[in-house]
């Protein structure tokens, strides 16, 4: 496989302050190039999935027609293949979050799972009927319902720390929400509504402070932002592929090997036992421990690839160019009348949620759909963030690094267009 | 865009807008809750029912998008003083419209109904446009369960 052949390439001067050549990383993504209702394709919906560069698609393909066998059984060569990329990919994903080990790298569906097996296999069995789960406001449903769920079934308490107007959490109330019974912060790294970023840094040391564990939701922070688990000394990372312009179906779990090692299995089958009699089973060492059945293994090492092409451009090439460009597109939305951004924090993602008056969301949505411009309207997951700021919906531009300044143009001409539609 | 023109006519937006019939009904005997999980529109709908089965008195109240509210809006203003079967047909009559199913002889009760038959054009819009009607129905049936899009 021939990964990226130069990543220098990607970098031009004078080509813009971010100093990437967007054009050439478009012409990476086959996906964008295609007319949407007659309009070519403007993709603003990154925050609920990425498309992938050929690099991907190129390595599914090779793998599913060339080296396919199942990983870690065959003493056969496909299979010795196949179980190398595999564990590469592993080393690949320890690399790009930075953990100390790859034992630390568990391999699930996606963020969700990674979730809710930290509460059903470290939470469910320790906790005790009044200890204390902490979250925030702007928490994605994924990092909401699995703790209601261990709460009904332990009598844990779930708190939820709030935010200010701008979107930002209130570090000094989530500092008085940690109290004795606190056992679990799980916190988003960028929030998916908002574009928050937290300070997950601040928050988990003030966590560990108060002998507690942290859950870091990193789905929207992957793509966008360096993570380094061990800088961070968080306890858990949880993100996907699939936002990351990898395949969909494959997840990261990091967790600390000592928390791996003495959490219960999350599902019994092949793959996660050393010896298995009617009397007793042992488990394999972690992480197989935790991948019961076949694993999506020839999505992990799609999501290789994906690693492979994002760190080859590099995460500070890639977070300039979104940062200007989410600087742009906040000037330009602002200049529409009625149009107001949900989610103003200093520092932020590149997430533009906005509700324009005399137009609802849906509706916007199917107008920018006509012209071509793909965008997430609703409540994007994450219902209890429109109740506080009290908005029943927002139409969702989320940026990434093949997007250009003037697809920001037609969401604000397509945006015009709508209210000239609504006569306003 | 002429599609767009198509759905978003003017009696849509004046509808959506100022929406006819709006508010609680406190006479009310029937009350259906609905919700369309997808957009976050939320709407209930008040219906008074004679002990002829006419209705007598018909509101509602919510949030939603132009489609589900001038939907909502047009519905109230077609239902005073019909019996709970005529309802019952303008539902069915609806139903076929947007679902682009109508036979001509459904046509004739849909009166000003008619300016919701562009939603047919965008599937992802059908359940908006229905779930004032859905709910209607529910209250016909006198289901309590509250009215689900999803």
């Amino acid at each position: 496989m021939n990964g990226l052949n130069d990543t220098m390439t990607y970098r031009v001067s004078g080509s813009g302050e971010s100093g990437m050549d967007v054009e050439k990383v478009r012409a990476d993504f086959p996906a964008l190039h295609q007319m949407v209702h007659g309009k070519p394709l403007v993709y603003l919906d990154n925050a609920a999935s990425a498309q992938k560069p050929r690099i991907v698609l190129d390595t599914l393909q090779h793998y599913y027609s060339k080296e396919y066998a199942n990983v870690h059984r065959g003493v056969h060569y496909l299979s010795e293949q196949a179980t190398q990329a595999y564990e590469l990919a592993r080393e690949k994903v320890r690399a790009f979050i930075n953990a100390g080990d790859t034992r630390e790298i568990v391999f699930v569906r996606g963020t969700t799972e990674a979730i809710n097996l930290v509460a059903q296999s470290y939470a469910r069995p320790g906790f005790k009927a009044g200890d204390e789960i902490l979250i925030t406001t702007m928490e994605h449903h994924s990092n909401i319902v699995p703790w209601q769920l261990l709460c009904e079934q332990t009598g844990a308490v779930l708190k939820v720390a709030p935010v200010n107007d701008a979107g930002e959490l209130l570090l000094e109330a989530f500092e008085q929400c940690l109290g004795p019974r606190t056992r679990l912060v799980a916190v988003t790294h960028l929030s998916n509504a908002l574009g928050t970023i937290n300070p997950v840094e601040q928050i988990i040391e003030m966590t560990h402070a108060h002998g507690a564990r942290v859950l870091v939701d990193g789905a929207q922070a992957v793509p966008h932002l360096g993570v380094d688990v061990q800088a961070l000394d968080c306890d858990f990372y949880a993100f996907s592929g699939h936002k990351l312009y990898g395949p969909t179906g494959i997840g990261v779990l990091f967790a600390k090997a000592e928390l791996l090692e003495a959490m219960p299995p999350y599902q019994g089958g092949g793959e996660m036992i050393s010896e298995v009699t009617f009397e007793k089973t042992t488990y394999a060492d972690i992480p197989l421990k935790f991948e019961a059945g076949t694993p999506h293994f020839v999505g992990a090492i799609g999501m290789g690839a994906a690693i492979d092409y994002v760190t080859g451009i590099g995460l500070d090439t890639i977070a300039q160019h979104e940062h200007s460009l989410t600087e742009y597109g906040t000037q330009i939305l602002g200049e529409i009348p009625g149009l107001r951004i949900i989610g103003t924090a200093h520092h932020k993602g590149s997430i533009l949620s906005f509700v324009l008056e005399g137009i609802h969301a849906h509706d916007l949505g199917t107008i920018l759909d006509q012209a071509g411009v793909a965008v997430r309207t609703g409540h994007h997951c994450a219902m209890p963030v429109m109740e506080r700021f009290g908005v029943p919906a927002t139409t969702r531009a989320s940026l990434a690094l093949y997007n250009t300044q003037q697809e920001l143009d037609q969401l604000a001409a397509a945006i015009h267009e709508a209210r000239k539609i609504f006569r306003l | 865009m002429t599609d767009l023109r198509e759905l978003y006519q003017d009696v849509i937006i004046d509808h959506s807008r100022n929406p006819r019939n709006f508010g609680k009904l406190d006479a009310a005997d029937r009350i259906t809750q609905g919700n369309n999980p997808l957009c976050g529109d939320k709407l209930t709908l008040y219906l008074k029912v004679d002990e002829n089965d006419l209705i007598t008195g018909v509101s509602f109240e919510g949030i939603g998008c132009a489609i589900s509210i001038s939907s909502a809006s047009l519905m109230t203003e077609m239902l005073k003083g019909k019996t709970l079967r005529q309802a019952e047909e303008l539902f069915q009559a609806f139903h076929g419209l947007i679902m682009g199913e109508k036979t001509p002889d459904q046509d004739a009760g849909l009166g000003k109904l008619k300016v919701l038959e562009g939603v047919k054009l965008f599937p992802s819009r059908v359940k908006c446009a229905t779930l004032a009607w859905h709910m209607l129905h529910a209250a016909l049936e006198k289901t309590t369960q509250p009215v689900s899009t999803e």
